[in-house]
């Protein structure tokens, strides 16, 4: 007999205890809802703040080739084709180079070279934005101004059709410096995660094709990267979407300028850039929320972009763990 | 035979080709690393690191106070961000309803989404307009931002990759949900947590658009946290972009020292991670 | 002894941490145009009495911008702000000037080491695009005896919003009909031709690793770096540059009939030393300051810049302001309440 049975009034018997579960389960739950209520609170801010241009421009905004804070004229098109065009720029190097990469990291190379540059390769994608834009500035520029440019200019150039893609002054900032940059960002998230989509290909579609007499390379190219492509694709879009919101190492060699040029060598702008530029001078209250509302594009963008990968991705991985024999 | 012969050549040129394609994105590091460490290592001296920096044009000076500042900017980042995102990644592995979880989990994903620069943008809203001063305290709210979702993702990923034996072992025990997660799950998966983390902290400690119009920067030591702040990457950009040499020669300093802290982070996390986990998978 | 040391640094750190100010501590953002002489100002002020005033340079328009907001505690600017802007501030700014400068035209043309001249339409031409070589007619006219190259010029303007583009469009404007029709005068104009950088660092240290280009910057930009700029035609039709005297020169007609709220434009000066791009630069304090301690304290540096500081100017390449602007300005001191 343990304590003597006490009538507890039932007014009494409302304030028991909290036990430890319905404690821990109301803290954590309170901070994973902060998470929610913050992002929630971010886009409706973001909606807000862009109000003022929404109104004005509506959807003309995406067409509008004019940025003029002076005349308060603003159009997002010279930074949605800047920001497009050098993120694809960065994919045309990056692609062949990360794939492949890739490709003899999981399949051809020897397994202690492959650990090793894997490591290295990671290692990559924790350098911060602002050191590639440092080296871009005092490295890439010189080279491309002083002479990849002017080659490019009097070879390709020269040519009708391709030409107008290699024409204007040689000045080293531009698309193309962007583009480089960019594709030397994009490196690691390319290499790793295919890499990994390559692993996840089951050993006897790859031992199947050798003993059917295949050499290496076939085994890799008509089996093993079809099975993983998927995946290979969805690390192009993931590199794609660092590529579209990387801001810093690209405002420090885009050439801030909002038109929009047929040429590579010529100086552009992009979401990011510009709004890293003009945000704090943004005099009145158009001129913001046109800034704001070009964020928000970018950031619906990514959005897109991100939620395909993942999707690609994942449908890798259900085919890569599926019943073995 | 020829076939045969043929064959083989394509499979050593593609060996080959793979081969440089790796090569040549490895040496890119080695480029970056070599240039960085070359540049930044004949530019680093004992001012660099103590003195403030001198006004315009003058030889000389440092960043004594972009180094401080960003310490002290990603400690406050770290202070929010990393609590709320492991006590949410609880929620979501051990405590989640499922509706709810599900809303958290994509609604963390679209946090990790947005571009840095809109983060800043978000942050001068919300806490520098309002509160009529840039400040380290926003600078700070900006980096917990992205933070959040790094420190949520890997804690719930390392949790639910705790086995069920040792849950169900601890509860059979007779012990309650709330003991069980933190006295067993926790410490079981801490080591992969504690790596996501300090890899979440490495990344923002690189981040310069979030601060950009946030902390601003500041030529003298802050007086509170709510004046702006210097930090090491934001310096890193004005005087990369200025025409003064001896501030180019501050930049690399300060790229080495920035590089420096991001890279030991990292192989530190990793380190730790490799170490091998707590338990054995069953 | 150990123990009150410990407890003195904990409550310091508490009260840092608790956001509380330990010592006076301003904001200020602006201009890039007067960075030098501002950075080395406020230096010595701090030196010298221990109040920190920390100075942004991140451009005129993000001065006034910032101004508005409220975020900052007073901006800086080479453009004097506009009516429409005045109006939108909830306390009434004051337009304190604080140095003459001029606005150099910088540029690096290759195998050209003499000092290059250049008439106000050659100016226009080159920025209108108009002029896309540097061994072009209108240059070789204006520079008899120089062997120019043939290679392209590359216009380097801002990008940002810059009062030193506004003092530059508002000359071209004054000199050339057709840049008035086409541009005009603006902080941040459509630029005919042209490739942006960020602020008077960012133009110059393009001009300089860029061989071909030509920009504008403040003079103390050029002499810093080394780069080369151009002695340009004044109204008169003699040859400047755009040293102190020169710009000294031009603000003598406006010292004069300076107006009550200082706002006043000095480009195209007549007079035969005149430097035709000058300008004066102004700090934007609020005429209302609540906090005491700031106000004495930003009080106190504009008395002891007016008339100390003003000797630095020169060292610096910047022209003093003319005694009869010192003594106005002193007495509009007493309206910031």
């Amino acid at each position: 007999m343990s304590s003597p049975a006490i009538a507890v009034p039932i007014a009494k018997r409302k304030h028991r205890v909290w036990s430890g579960d319905e404690s821990a389960r109301l803290l954590t739950l309170v901070f994973a809802a902060s998470v929610l209520l913050v992002t929630v609170l971010l886009v409706w801010q973001l909606w807000q703040s862009s109000g003022p241009s929404r109104a004005k421009f509506g959807l003309h905004f995406f067409a509008g080739a004019n940025w003029d804070p002076v005349a308060g004229d603003f159009g997002a098109l010279p930074f949605i084709y800047g920001t497009l065009l050098t993120s694809i720029l960065a994919l045309i190097i990056s692609v062949p180079l990360g794939v492949g990469a890739a490709i003899f990291l999981a399949e051809l190379a020897p397994p202690k070279w492959a650990e090793a540059f894997t490591f290295l390769v990671e290692l990559l994608a924790a350098v911060p934005s602002v050191i590639y834009g440092l080296l871009g500035a005092f490295t890439i520029i010189p080279l491309l101004r002083n002479y990849v440019e002017p080659f490019l200019k009097h070879t390709l150039g020269e040519i009708p059709g391709v030409g107008i893609l290699f024409r204007g002054p040689t000045l080293g900032f531009g698309y193309l410096a962007a583009g480089v940059i960019l594709a030397v960002m994009t490196f690691p998230f390319i290499i790793a995660i295919s890499r990994e989509s390559l692993l996840e290909v089951p050993r006897d579609q790859r031992e199947a094709a050798l003993a059917l007499g295949a050499t290496r390379w076939e085994s890799t190219s008509q089996v093993v990267v079809p099975y993983a492509r998927l995946g290979i694709i969805g690390s192009i879009f993931l590199g794609l979407a660092r590529a579209l919101g990387e801001t810093m190492a690209v405002t420090m060699v885009i050439g801030n300028d909002p038109n929009i040029h047929a040429s590579l060598l010529a100086s552009g702008y992009t979401i990011a850039a510009v709004i890293a530029n003009e945000f704090t001078e943004a005099v009145g209250k158009l001129y913001q929320s046109s800034l704001v509302e070009l964020g928000l594009v970018l950031f619906l963008i990514t959005i897109i972009i991100n939620g395909l990968a993942r999707l690609l991705i994942m449908a890798t991985r259900g085919k890569g763990t599926g019943m073995a024999a | 035979m020829r076939r045969r012969g043929y064959r083989k050549f394509v499979n050593n040129v593609m060996l080959a080709a793979t081969g440089v394609c790796t090569l040549l994105t490895v040496s890119v590091l080695f480029v970056i690393l070599g240039y960085l460490v070359w540049n930044g290592g004949k530019s680093i001296d004992w001012d660099f690191l103590t003195k403030l920096p001198l006004p315009q044009g003058q030889v000389g000076g440092g960043m004594a106070n972009a180094i401080v500042g960003s310490a002290i900017m990603v400690g406050l980042a770290a202070l929010i961000g990393l609590p709320v995102g492991f006590l949410g990644g609880i929620y979501l592995a051990e405590f989640g309803n499922k509706t709810f979880a599900s809303a958290v989990r994509y609604m963390a994903d679209l946090l990790n989404g947005v571009p840095s620069i809109v983060i800043g943008v978000f942050a001068w809203t919300v806490i520098v307009a309002p509160m009529h001063s840039f400040s380290a305290l926003a600078g700070g709210f900006a980096l917990s931002l992205m933070l959040i979702p790094i420190a949520l993702r890997s804690t719930e990923q390392f949790l639910l990759g705790v086995p069920l034996a040792l849950r169900e072992g601890a509860l059979a025990l007779g012990a309650p949900q709330w003991k069980v997660v933190a006295t067993v799950v926790v410490p079981a998966a801490m080591r992969g947590i504690l790596t996501g983390m300090i890899l979440g902290v490495a990344r923002i400690a690189g981040e310069t658009a979030p601060l950009l119009f946030t902390a601003l920067n500041n030529q003298y030591w802050a007086t509170s946290l709510r004046q702006p702040m210097a930090a090491l990457p934001v310096m890193i950009f004005t005087h990369a972009m200025s025409p003064f040499d001896d501030w180019h020669r501050q930049a690399w300093a300060a790229g080495l020292v920035l590089l420096a802290m991001v890279l030991v982070t990292n192989i530190t996390a990793r380190w730790v991670l490799s170490r091998g986990t707590a338990v054995q998978k069953s | 002894m150990r123990k009150s040391r410990t407890l003195a640094l904990a409550g310091f750190a508490g009260l840092w941490f608790a956001g509380i100010a330990v010592g006076q501590s301003i904001n200020a953002a602006g201009a890039t145009f007067p960075n030098a002489i501002y950075s080395q100002w406020f230096n010595e002020y701090k030196n010298k009495t221990g109040v920190q005033i920390n100075y942004q340079s991140i451009g005129s328009g993000a001065g006034i911008q910032q101004l508005t907001a409220g975020t900052v505690d007073f901006g800086a600017s080479d453009v004097p702000m506009t009516d429409a802007q005045i109006a939108d501030l909830k306390v009434k700014p004051l337009h304190f000037p604080t140095v003459l400068g001029g606005v150099a035209i910088i540029y690096n043309v290759p195998g050209v080491s003499q000092q290059l001249k250049f008439s106000a339409d050659t100016l226009a031409g080159i920025f209108l695009g108009k002029i896309g070589k540097w061994n072009d007619a209108a240059i070789a006219k204006d520079n008899p005896g120089v062997k120019l190259p043939s290679d392209e010029i590359v216009v380097v303007h801002r990008s940002d919003g810059s009062g030193t583009t506004f003092v530059f469009t508002d000359y071209l404007s004054a000199v050339s009909p057709e840049w008035q029709s086409k541009v005009g005068k603006a902080p941040s104009p459509k630029w005919p031709a042209g490739t942006g950088q960020k602020g008077s660092d960012g133009v110059s240290g393009m001009v300089k690793s860029t061989p071909g280009s030509i920009g504008y910057v403040e003079l103390i930009y050029a002499t810093q770096n080394k780069i080369a700029y151009a002695t340009l035609k004044n109204k008169s039709g003699a040859f400047a540059n755009a040293d102190a005297n020169a710009v000294t020169a031009a603000a003598a007609g406006a010292a004069k009939a300076m107006p009550a709220d200082f706002r006043v434009s000095i480009v195209n000066a007549p007079g035969k030393g005149a430097y035709p791009i000058s300008t004066f630069t102004w700090l934007l304090i609020p005429s209302q300051i609540p906090d005491a301690a700031k106000r004495k304290a930003i009080t106190n540096f504009l008395q002891w810049m007016l008339t100390d500081g003003q000797k630095e100017a020169v060292g610096l390449g910047y022209a003093p302001l003319p005694k009869e602007v010192v003594t106005k300005e002193l007495k509009q001191i007493s309206l910031v309440k």
